[in-house]
């Protein structure tokens, strides 16, 4: 039992996980060298893939629009660099189902040269509200935080609510991962400035920048920039470092003693959380016309030999990132794209760094984790659910597939976090089974949705089909009518004489 | 670089089910120790013949369920069962009582209900009741504790290896010279005379608070169920839950009549009541799973060891008292469910 021991928070449960942060906080941000080719996946953010306004072969440059936001909820992708489109096709991308997406990789001509802006920005204190959405929404600006959601149309969500306070999200809680606190450490005036972008787009004068305990330089950071910007609408707050307490509804939770209601989201308890990266991306965008073309992003685990953070253009594959981080060490096995609690892993470094890629976490081969063995209902797993469910009787249904008590027991409430895995004794794939519990559902509710289509479909034929009929029955009857009234004599004429011969045709 | 891929979380879980199971049979080492010290070797003999059978059993049983038996001999639950069942058990016990108890803990309790895991009975409290019902007359010799100024004869390794053996007795020993009534048994016959608890207490069977020797395996036994709690193994909700259910009621019933009723002490230090609170009501799997459902669930252990104790026939209540509760886990379990956090809070309790 040399393991560490993890204990509760004062949240509900969670856990103190160690941290892990020293190892890519000891030096500043390194620039990634530009790559020979770009890789840019049409969906980098939440809702429906962007659409390519760039045909194959045409030159484009820096900043310039490559894919404009298509749908409700969309972001438009952006040139990293200036270069030629050489093609647009399917390629290895992280994500959940499936292995590879489409993308516009770009071949890149090396000179970096930038879009040209018409004039001068105006400053975004003169656009209304709305304006600044639309603007917001034309940067690409997606959550930074893993979630990529994009901002502008959170933003639209939000103000349909009253709201109170902006959350600017520097709350880092998954282990390893450091890209915020180092931002936050280089940057700080840009996350602030941003907050200001956001509070004038949302229309509110209240925003909380949040950090966890652990980052006192983080916090000396942003506290020195709060005293130079002296803005009174920005208030620092520490949150304690406990796992998870970053995620949106948690945070929220933890600084306002307000619960995001099941099913609805923080603007409904008149809150709206951005991570302290997409507030940098906002800022930068509004105020320097950069549009989200490139992020910080932590390079670490025993697998890479120098951990670090970076600043990468999107696009720039995985491989090349690494390589700026020393490259990897003979322990390299396993390659997660986020944190090890929420991270997704993937099956080579081809992958592209997209707008969600908060971490890179190259890892020696897994420490055998030992059988899966029947649950002993100890109850930890409860102990430890941030939304204190009951994730061993989760576990039940979801084994016996009973929707009806998933949905009871909160299947829908459960965020993921992992929380219920690390603390199992029978080394449960709690969290991963509970993802697959949740896609069973989901197909079954598409299921069901497209079943009820069909039937509106087969309903709506029926009720055609009984219209057209009677349409033409009246149609009939009116040329009939017509046809009485036009020629009444010669007609009547005739009925006469069918009335007349027929009863003797009827006693043949 | 190709890589393998793995489904989050990618940190290894820093417990197991053996781990935890073995810190359980660490934690019993210093009431074993007081055990043996006052009232002889018997306890290991007792020990071992029970893990004997109790491996053997499960050995049987997963070969015939068609698994692999080392899955389940690799997590030490049937050792746990074993001691706790040796526990329970007089020192001198012939070797097919403890057997018979250890096979209907693992065979009938554990491996016909599915298995760790799934078993609605605490096994080693199921084997017990089995042999109190199979071999009651068994159960009522328990020899006297080792304390220096009492007349009887202390047992030999041998006498005790003989008796557990063979069931018998050297020619030159009866049970009246080694055994004596419990405390427990004391005070039940007691109150049946029609004697009051400080007439009883004058016993030089009786200590300060419990039965002599008794308080002294309870403040060991404690001692492996704080550690247990400070290891964070077990939690504190049952443990305290049940002597609450237990202390609460026999308080307020010395208080109204102390000549008709047993102190709260003398109920926590005699008889099985700190193993209980400690060790067999916080086994797991037989135990509710909310914190609430806990409390609930230790508390009606405590209350039933209580009633027993003071209205039933029986001198202790610990085994059905915690099978009784077994039962009640389902009912208990779906009444405090609790409210999950972004869901509107209910008026009065939150069952679902």
């Amino acid at each position: 039992m040399s393991a560490p021991t993890y204990d509760l928070g004062k949240l509900h449960g969670g856990l103190r996980l160690p941290s892990e942060k020293e190892k890519s906080t000891a030096q500043a941000i390194r620039e990634v060298p530009l790559p020979a080719q770009l890789v840019l996946p049409l969906a980098q953010h939440a809702g429906e893939p962007a659409q390519p306004v760039v045909g194959i072969g045409e030159r484009v440059l820096k900043g310039q629009l490559i894919a404009d936001s298509d749908g409700v909820i969309s972001a438009p992708v952006h040139a990293s660099s200036s270069g030629r489109v050489v093609a647009i096709e399917p390629w290895p991308v992280s994500r959940r189902r499936g292995d590879k997406a489409p993308c516009i990789v770009i071949e890149c001509d090396g000179e970096d040269r930038a879009v040209e802006r018409a004039g001068d920005l105006p400053p975004y204190t003169e656009l209304a509200p709305e304006d600044l959405q639309l603007l917001i929404l034309q940067g690409g600006i997606v959550g930074l935080g893993g979630a990529v959601f994009p901002t502008a149309q959170k933003l639209m969500q939000a103000v349909t609510a009253p709201l109170d306070h902006l959350i600017l999200n520097g709350v880092e809680c998954e282990p390893y991962i450091s890209c915020d606190d180092m931002l936050m450490r280089e940057y700080a005036m840009d996350v602030l400035r941003g907050g200001q972008v956001l509070m004038h787009a949302l229309g509110i004068d209240s925003c909380y920048v949040v950090l966890e305990s652990d980052k006192p330089e983080a916090l000396r950071a942003i506290g020195e920039a709060l005293a130079a910007l002296d803005d009174e609408r920005l208030v620092l707050k520490q949150v304690p470092t406990i796992y998870p307490s970053g995620g949106e509804d948690q945070l929220v939770q933890l600084v306002t003693n307000r619960e995001v209601p099941s099913g609805g989201l923080p603007s409904d308890v008149g809150c709206v959380v951005q991570n302290v990266g997409t507030a940098a991306a906002a800022h930068r965008w509004v105020n320097h016309g950069e549009p989200l073309i490139s992020r910080v992003t932590t390079v670490t685990g025993d697998g890479v030999a120098d951990p670090c953070n970076v600043l990468a253009r999107i696009g720039t594959t995985l491989a090349d990132v690494v390589a700026v981080a020393g490259g990897y060490t003979e322990r390299a096995a396993t390659m997660v794209i986020g944190g090890p609690m929420c991270g997704k892993s993937v099956s080579n470094d081809r992958v592209p760094l997209v707008k969600a890629t908060n971490c890179v976490l190259v890892m020696s081969a897994a420490p055998a984790n030992g059988r899966e063995m029947p649950c002993i209902r100890c109850g930890e797993c409860a102990a430890v659910c941030p939304v204190q469910l009951l994730p061993q009787q989760l576990f039940w249904h979801a084994c016996a597939d009973n929707e009806i008590k998933l949905r009871e027991y909160g299947l829908t409430d459960c965020i993921e976090c992992g929380c219920c895995d690390l603390v199992c004794p029978s080394h449960i794939p709690l969290t991963a089974d509970f993802r697959k519990a949740k896609g069973r559902m989901r197909e079954l509710a598409d299921e069901k949705a497209r079943a009820e289509r069909a039937r509106q479909r087969f309903e709506e034929r029926n009720a055609r089909l009984r219209r057209e009929k009677l349409e033409r029955e009246q149609e009939l009857a009116a040329q009939k009518r017509e046809a009485l009234e036009s020629a009444p004599e010669a007609i009547q004429d005739m009925l006469r004489r069918a009335q007349q011969q027929k009863p003797d045709g009827e006693d043949d | 670089m190709e890589f393998e891929r793995r489904e989050a979380p990618f940190v290894t879980p820093p417990t197991d089910v053996a781990a935890i199971m073995q810190q359980v049979l660490l934690a019993l080492v210093p009431a074993t120790l007081a055990y043996v010290w006052y009232f002889g070797v018997g306890l290991l003999f007792n020990i071992a013949i029970a893990a004997l059978f109790c491996l053997l059993g499960e050995a049987v049983m997963m070969r015939l369920r068609g698994r692999p038996v080392e899955d389940a001999w690799s997590d030490y639950s049937a050792l746990v069962t074993a001691v706790l069942l040796a526990f329970a058990l007089p020192s001198l016990t012939p070797w097919w009582v403890t057997a018979t108890g250890a096979l209907f803990a693992i065979v009938v309790a554990k491996h016909l209900y599915g298995g760790i895991g799934f078993n609605i009975f605490n096994p080693a409290m199921a084997g017990y009741v089995a042999v109190m019902a199979a071999f009651p007359m068994y159960l009522n010799i328990w020899t006297a504790p080792r304390m220096g100024d009492m007349d009887y004869h202390v047992m030999t390794f041998y006498e005790t290896a003989r008796y557990a053996l063979t069931g018998t007795l050297p020619d030159y020993l009866d049970f009246d010279a080694i055994s004596r009534a419990t405390p427990l048994d004391l005070v039940k016959a007691g109150f049946n005379n029609m004697r009051t608890f400080g007439e009883i207490q004058t016993n030089p069977m009786i200590g300060d608070f419990g039965g002599r020797g008794w308080e002294w395996i309870g403040n060991f036994t404690a001692i492996g169920g704080a550690w247990l709690m400070l290891r964070k193994v077990i939690r504190w909700h049952i443990p305290t839950a049940v002597l609450a259910g237990l202390l609460l009621p026999a308080g307020i019933m010395y208080l109204v009549d102390p000549g008709q009723n047993a102190s709260p002490g003398f109920h926590l230090f005699s008889g099985g009541a700190i193993l209980c609170a400690f060790f067999i009501a916080t086994d797991p799997v037989s135990a509710a799973t909310s914190v609430r459902g806990r409390l609930v669930y230790g508390f009606g252990i405590g209350l039933l060891i209580y009633a027993i104790r003071r209205w039933g026939s029986y001198a202790d209540g610990v085994a059905f008292a915690v099978l009784l509760m077994n039962l009640a886990v389902p009912a208990i379990d779906a009444l405090t469910k609790p409210r999950i956090v972004g869901h509107p809070r209910r008026q009065g309790s939150g069952s679902g």
